[in-house]
């Protein structure tokens, strides 16, 4: 096990080198911030003199260079455009999108899990055939067309919710949630509803699926047999069974959601890292780039670890197989 | 007195296929869609690439609404005068040419290097397969975005992109069949008569791996024509010279809550249809040809 | 077990949400919808118009700007003794947020400061550079010495924040998003910073230019456009800036919502390359590269300006928020020569003009323009590609993201180039945007076209050292007309810049595009 751990994080590593390496050059290539940032009446000198306090003026390799030695003490720069650490500026706007993918989560597996279960119980039912129906145009439709309807029709038309934005937070333990306020649940329900749409589409199948290969398992022929009532076969065979591969595919889906926070977070101007990213894109302020970057594929790398070691542990065929070779 | 008529496989597996009625309805939605796509020149009143046929005079037009040169702008015009029909066919063209273009050359790609690693064995298949397995954990926008980020726009790194985000899948699929068929004994058997390991692997291997192949590359193709809208939609994808659905919709959401909203909705919709077509079919064709059910075509 | 502890949750849920409920107030606040990111509250590290925009709520400027972007007294007024020295004399009894006075070292300390930011991609060291000694005479006198006459100081101070030498002594950037070194004069005190989200500010009851009728003002950032409509809809906000041209309309005949419109000072235009003989992009009909190159002919770039319709731009693609324009500068500016007109739409003469110039069949070229900085400029650069197709210069479009546009512009990457620039002075745009590039005295750094005109240069340069307002205008005048007349570029139009509000609330709009909470009063 601690191996198997121990193996894993030095490849971790081996990833996040090689990542930063190609970023880095990519973004160097692409342009020079300087003249996005620059002031309009900024004369060449100024570009210049701008050009070199930012380092941009050594070769490549140095750059590279001192880029590595700072992140080795742990720093990995300063945003071009906002003069704070890219670190720190990435870690004030983390708490909003883990919020908004932990919100989508929920949504995804308090509404999935049983609705996939019925659709697995009464596959020719109406209600059955709607969901699967429902499931189908969850992951087909584009977040980002979702989102502005869900505006349109939430916001501009009904009045119900407010369109944009992080509503009222509050700091629990130093970081700040505004899950719970009220006015922080009202901006938090309809992103995470959006991104939640795609993971609860595919928790709804995936659920239905499972269940419907539980429900042709011998055992639970066998217990019915027996006369249980289906609620109790449902309940005490059939979901215990489906939530192994339920729970993995949601833990990893995690990270999924974090990445595909970026197109929600941009349609609600939802302040998380996402939004960040792009921005950043878009003014090529590489040291947030490269940062963001390498603190996502830590965190992926992280959820991933974490998972194979549950999954491990949780599955007793796993477990078994594992120790008697 | 009982007719037995030859079953090849092709007739068992439409047969199947076509048990389920909503399939058969999304495949031929999907054949019209494509129709519609190539022959978009034939059919649409328009080319609305062709900066001279434009006239800005025309912009922003109700469906229903007179030309200047003549035609009627049936789904209305956007804000440059192009006719939505046509960008719409155009459009379709592109996501789907990219979408499908990025599937073949990335299913190419993670054949051949799916079939390499199942053969070499050893240190080569397990570094090909740690490397698919870190693409995999990661989410496909994010590693296009910072490949797009990095190379810049244009057609040609789209489908790059979309290439780099499958290839793992097919890769991680074929090396699995691969390895499973290796292990038969018809193949020991055709080895011990000296078959070349090409005979092998084009005979009797690839066959068998088609199947779940195909079923993972329709899913991908949907996937794949969603990304590029996404994309378009952030600023990092098609150039306005050769919008793709994804790009229209962008476009169009400028004027969504003027009351303008056919410049975005009806490319929405175009996408929309596309992407649950697919999806439809892919659903079906994994149902029919799950190999979970044995090897041959069941229900 | 579920729904028991389900029903706890819920319970605990709704009695902290309780606890944190908003009090109801009837303080009189406003919400203003902004369109671009606030990336620091610090006024000196980068000159980015969104970051002016909310730091200007917090700190005044010895000059300021008023709606037609003339130069008015802020917290000073002036004089000019002789040519070389500029006078500020301080308002007195203005209070810093903390309560202190304003004083003639906080000003020399604010001049100085630019010049110790480091890591700026974009500072104001040029905006302060022309200033050689600053003399503190007393307490509320500063005298300020340039090294040669320059007429321009006044516009350059504008854009120059003064912060309380106490506060910001040893500050970083973090110290100012913090609050503890944003001390300010200005109208509002910084209540909190939220990056990326929203700007928190509060009434400074003891504001020098008395009192506002707004006890706290949020300012929250809405990039995308219709984002920012619906949130104006919605009644999340109270006003929004940059009205998206697509909903103008529509928010016209909304019966709760008022525009407040004006001529900005952004020009939009093209810079044709006159300084080689094979620019990039610019080619025959047949794609073969040309003997020469056509834009050096001063006919063939009135023809090309003959050939837009610059009517039907405004009105088609801007949606009626456009000005057809000819001046480098909009009609309010400083500079303005209103005898120079717009080009009048005139295909046939274009294609005559063509014909006498050696070109009876045209040529091709590729316009290049970003897709996501100015208010429709890839549909702009369509239009204007379709106009110059119809008299036989087929034209090809090239949009790309800023990100990649202003460097690969400074390359000289681009034959046809669209810009669009706002300016106080139209001897500054002047200066920068067509005078004959000169690294060392700063003269041309926009210069993409390579335009070059010794004259030209020399009315720049006269205007620029003029120090008496009104001969300077005469001489700046002077130099629009002849860079009009010789087309050195090609101007498109003025942009119209919309504010949106409550009809309860009204905005004095500004040609400047400044945002500002203090402008706005209740009707």
């Amino acid at each position: 096990m601690l191996a198997f751990a121990i193996r894993r994080l030095l490849q971790s590593i081996a990833v996040l080198f090689v990542m930063s390496a190609l970023v880095f050059v990519g973004v160097y290539a692409i342009g020079n911030p300087v003249d996005i940032l620059i002031n309009p009446q900024a004369d060449q000198a100024e570009i210049a003199a701008a050009t070199r306090a930012l380092g941009l003026d050594q070769p490549l390799w140095r750059q590279y260079w001192s880029f590595l030695a700072g992140a080795l003490a742990g720093d990995l720069g300063k945003s071009f455009a906002a003069n704070i650490p890219a670190v720190q500026l990435i870690l004030e706007r983390m708490p909003a999108t883990l919020e908004l993918a932990l919100g989508a989560m929920v949504i995804a597996v308090v509404l999935g899990i049983p609705l996939g279960l019925w659709a697995g119980l009464r596959p020719d039912s109406v209600s059955g055939r709607v969901i699967m129906a429902g499931s189908i145009l969850g992951f087909s439709l584009p977040t980002f067309w979702v989102g502005l309807m869900l505006i349109m029709v939430f916001s501009v038309w009904l009045g119900w919710l407010p369109p944009t934005g992080r509503g009222e937070t509050v700091k629990v333990l130093g970081v700040t949630v505004s899950f719970l306020t009220w006015d922080g649940l009202q901006h938090l329900f309809m992103p995470a509803l959006n991104l939640a749409l795609f993971k609860l589409s595919l928790l709804i199948r995936l659920t239905r699926a499972g269940t419907r290969e539980a429900l042709a398992q011998d055992y639970v022929r066998f217990a019915r047999a027996k006369g249980l009532t289906m609620e109790r076969v449902v309940r005490v065979h059939v979901l215990k069974n489906i939530m192994i591969p339920v729970v993995t595919v949601t833990g990893l889906e995690f990270g999924s959601l974090i990445a595909f926070a970026i197109v929600t977070e941009t349609i609600f101007a939802w302040p998380g890292m996402g939004k960040l990213l792009i921005d950043s894109i878009n003014v090529l302020d590489r040291p947030v780039i490269v940062a963001y970057l390498l603190i996502i594929v830590l965190l992926f790398v992280l959820i991933n670890l974490i998972v194979d070691l549950a999954y491990t542990a949780l599955d007793p065929r796993v477990r078994l197989a594992g120790r008697s070779t | 007195m009982v007719t037995v008529t030859a079953q090849t496989p092709i007739r068992e597996f439409t047969a199947s296929f076509s048990r389920d009625r909503i399939a058969v309805t999304a495949f031929a939605v999907l054949c019209l869609i494509l129709l519609a796509a190539i022959g978009a020149p034939l059919i649409s009143p328009q080319d609305p690439y062709d900066l001279a046929q434009l006239d800005i005079l025309d912009s922003k037009l109700a469906p229903g609404a007179k030309a200047g040169a003549g035609f009627t702008f049936w789904l209305g015009s956007d804000d440059q005068g192009r006719d939505m029909v046509s960008a719409i066919l155009y459009g379709l063209r592109i996501s789907l040419g990219v979408g499908a273009l990025a599937t073949v050359i990335a299913l190419a790609l993670g054949m051949a290097i799916g079939l390499i690693s199942a053969y070499a064995g050893g240190w080569l298949d397990s570094l090909i397969m740690r490397l698919v397995d870190l693409q995999l954990s990661f989410p496909s926008i994010l590693i296009a975005l910072v490949l797009l980020a990095v190379v810049g726009q244009g057609v040609d790194k789209i489908v790059i992109a979309l290439i780099t985000v499958q290839w793992a899948y097919y890769a991680r699929t074929v090396r699995g069949a691969a390895l499973v068929e290796r292990r038969k004994e018809y193949v020991d058997a055709a080895r011990v008569m000296a078959f070349s390991t090409g005979r092998i692997v084009f005979r009797h291997i690839l066959p068998n791996v088609l199947p779940p192949l195909i079923v993972v590359a329709t899913v991908q193709v949907a996937h794949a024509i969603a990304l590029e809208a996404t994309l378009s939609f952030l600023g990092l994808g098609m150039p306005i010279t050769s919008p793709s659905l994804g790009l229209l919709i962008s476009n169009g959401f400028a004027h969504l809550l003027s009351g303008r909203y056919w410049i975005s909705f009806f490319p929405g919709i175009a996408l929309l249809a596309t992407i649950v077509a697919i999806n439809l079919v892919g659903d079906r064709l994994r149902d029919v040809l799950n190999p979970r059910l044995g090897s041959h075509y069941g229900t | 077990m579920a729904a028991r502890d389900v029903t706890k949750a819920v319970i605990l849920w709704l009695g902290v949400a309780a606890a944190c409920w908003p009090g109801g107030g009837n303080a009189a606040e406003l919400k203003i919808g902004l369109s671009a990111d606030v990336t620091t509250m610090d006024p000196h590290f980068v000159a980015a118009q969104p970051n002016l925009t909310a730091q200007q709520h917090v700190f005044d400027s010895l000059v300021r700007s008023d709606e037609r972007s003339r130069p008015v007294p802020g917290i000073a007024t002036w004089s000019t003794p002789d040519p070389l020295t500029w006078e500020f004399r301080l308002r007195k009894g203005v209070k810093f947020h903390d309560g202190a006075e304003l004083t003639a070292e906080d000003v020399v300390f604010s001049l100085e400061r630019p010049y110790t930011i480091t890591g700026s991609p974009g500072g104001f060291q040029t905006y302060v550079r022309p200033i050689v000694a600053k003399e503190i005479v007393d307490r509320y006198t500063v005298r300020l010495k340039t090294a040669a006459p320059y007429g321009a100081l006044l516009q350059d101070l504008a854009e120059v924040m003064i912060v309380s030498k106490k506060a910001a002594a040893q500050a970083t950037g973090e110290d100012f998003d913090r609050g503890k070194a944003a001390i300010g004069t200005g109208p509002f005190k910084l209540a909190r910073f939220v990056r990326g989200s929203r700007i928190e500010l509060t009434r400074h009851d003891q504001y020098w230019g008395g009192r506002l009728p707004w006890d706290s003002v949020t300012l929250l950032i809405l990039p995308s456009d219709p984002v920012r409509t619906a949130a104006l809809l919605s009644g999340q906000v109270d006003a929004i800036e940059h009205v998206p041209t697509a909903d103008i309309a529509r928010l016209r005949k909304h019966p709760q919502l008022r525009l407040a419109q004006t001529v900005s000072w952004r020009t939009i235009f093209l810079h044709v390359d006159q300084s080689r003989d094979r620019p990039p992009g610019v080619l025959s009909r047949a794609g073969q590269p040309l003997d020469k190159n056509p834009l050096r002919d001063v006919r063939v770039r009135r023809a090309l300006s003959k050939a837009i319709n610059r009517e039907a731009i405004a009105e088609r693609v801007m949606e009626g928020l456009a000005l057809p324009a000819a001046n480098v500068v909009s009609p309010s500016v400083f500079g303005h020569n209103p005898a120079v007109k717009p080009e009048p739409y005139d295909p046939e003469g274009a294609m005559k003009l063509l014909a006498q110039a050696g070109y009876p069949g045209g040529f091709s070229v590729t316009i290049a323009t970003p897709n996501n900085r100015y208010m429709n400029d890839e549909q702009v650069a369509q239009t204007v590609a379709q106009m110059f197709s119809r008299i036989g210069v087929a034209t090809k479009v090239e949009a790309m993201p800023l990100s990649v546009y202003f460097g690969r512009a400074r390359n000289k990457d681009f034959g046809v180039a669209l810009l669009g620039w706002g300016s106080r002075a139209a001897d500054l745009a002047l200066r920068s945007l067509v005078a004959t590039a000169a690294p060392d005295k700063g003269y041309g750094a926009w210069n993409w076209g390579g335009y070059s005109n010794p004259g030209l240069d020399q009315l720049v340069a006269r205007s620029l050292g003029t120090v008496d307002p009104a001969q300077r205008e005469a001489v700046a005048r002077e130099a629009a007309a002849l860079a009009a007349a010789e087309v050195a570029f090609i101007p498109l139009h003025y942009q119209v810049v919309t504010w949106a509000m409550r009809s309860t609330l009204s905005y004095t709009a500004r040609t400047d595009e400044f945002t500002f909470a203090h402008f706005f009063k209740p009707r």
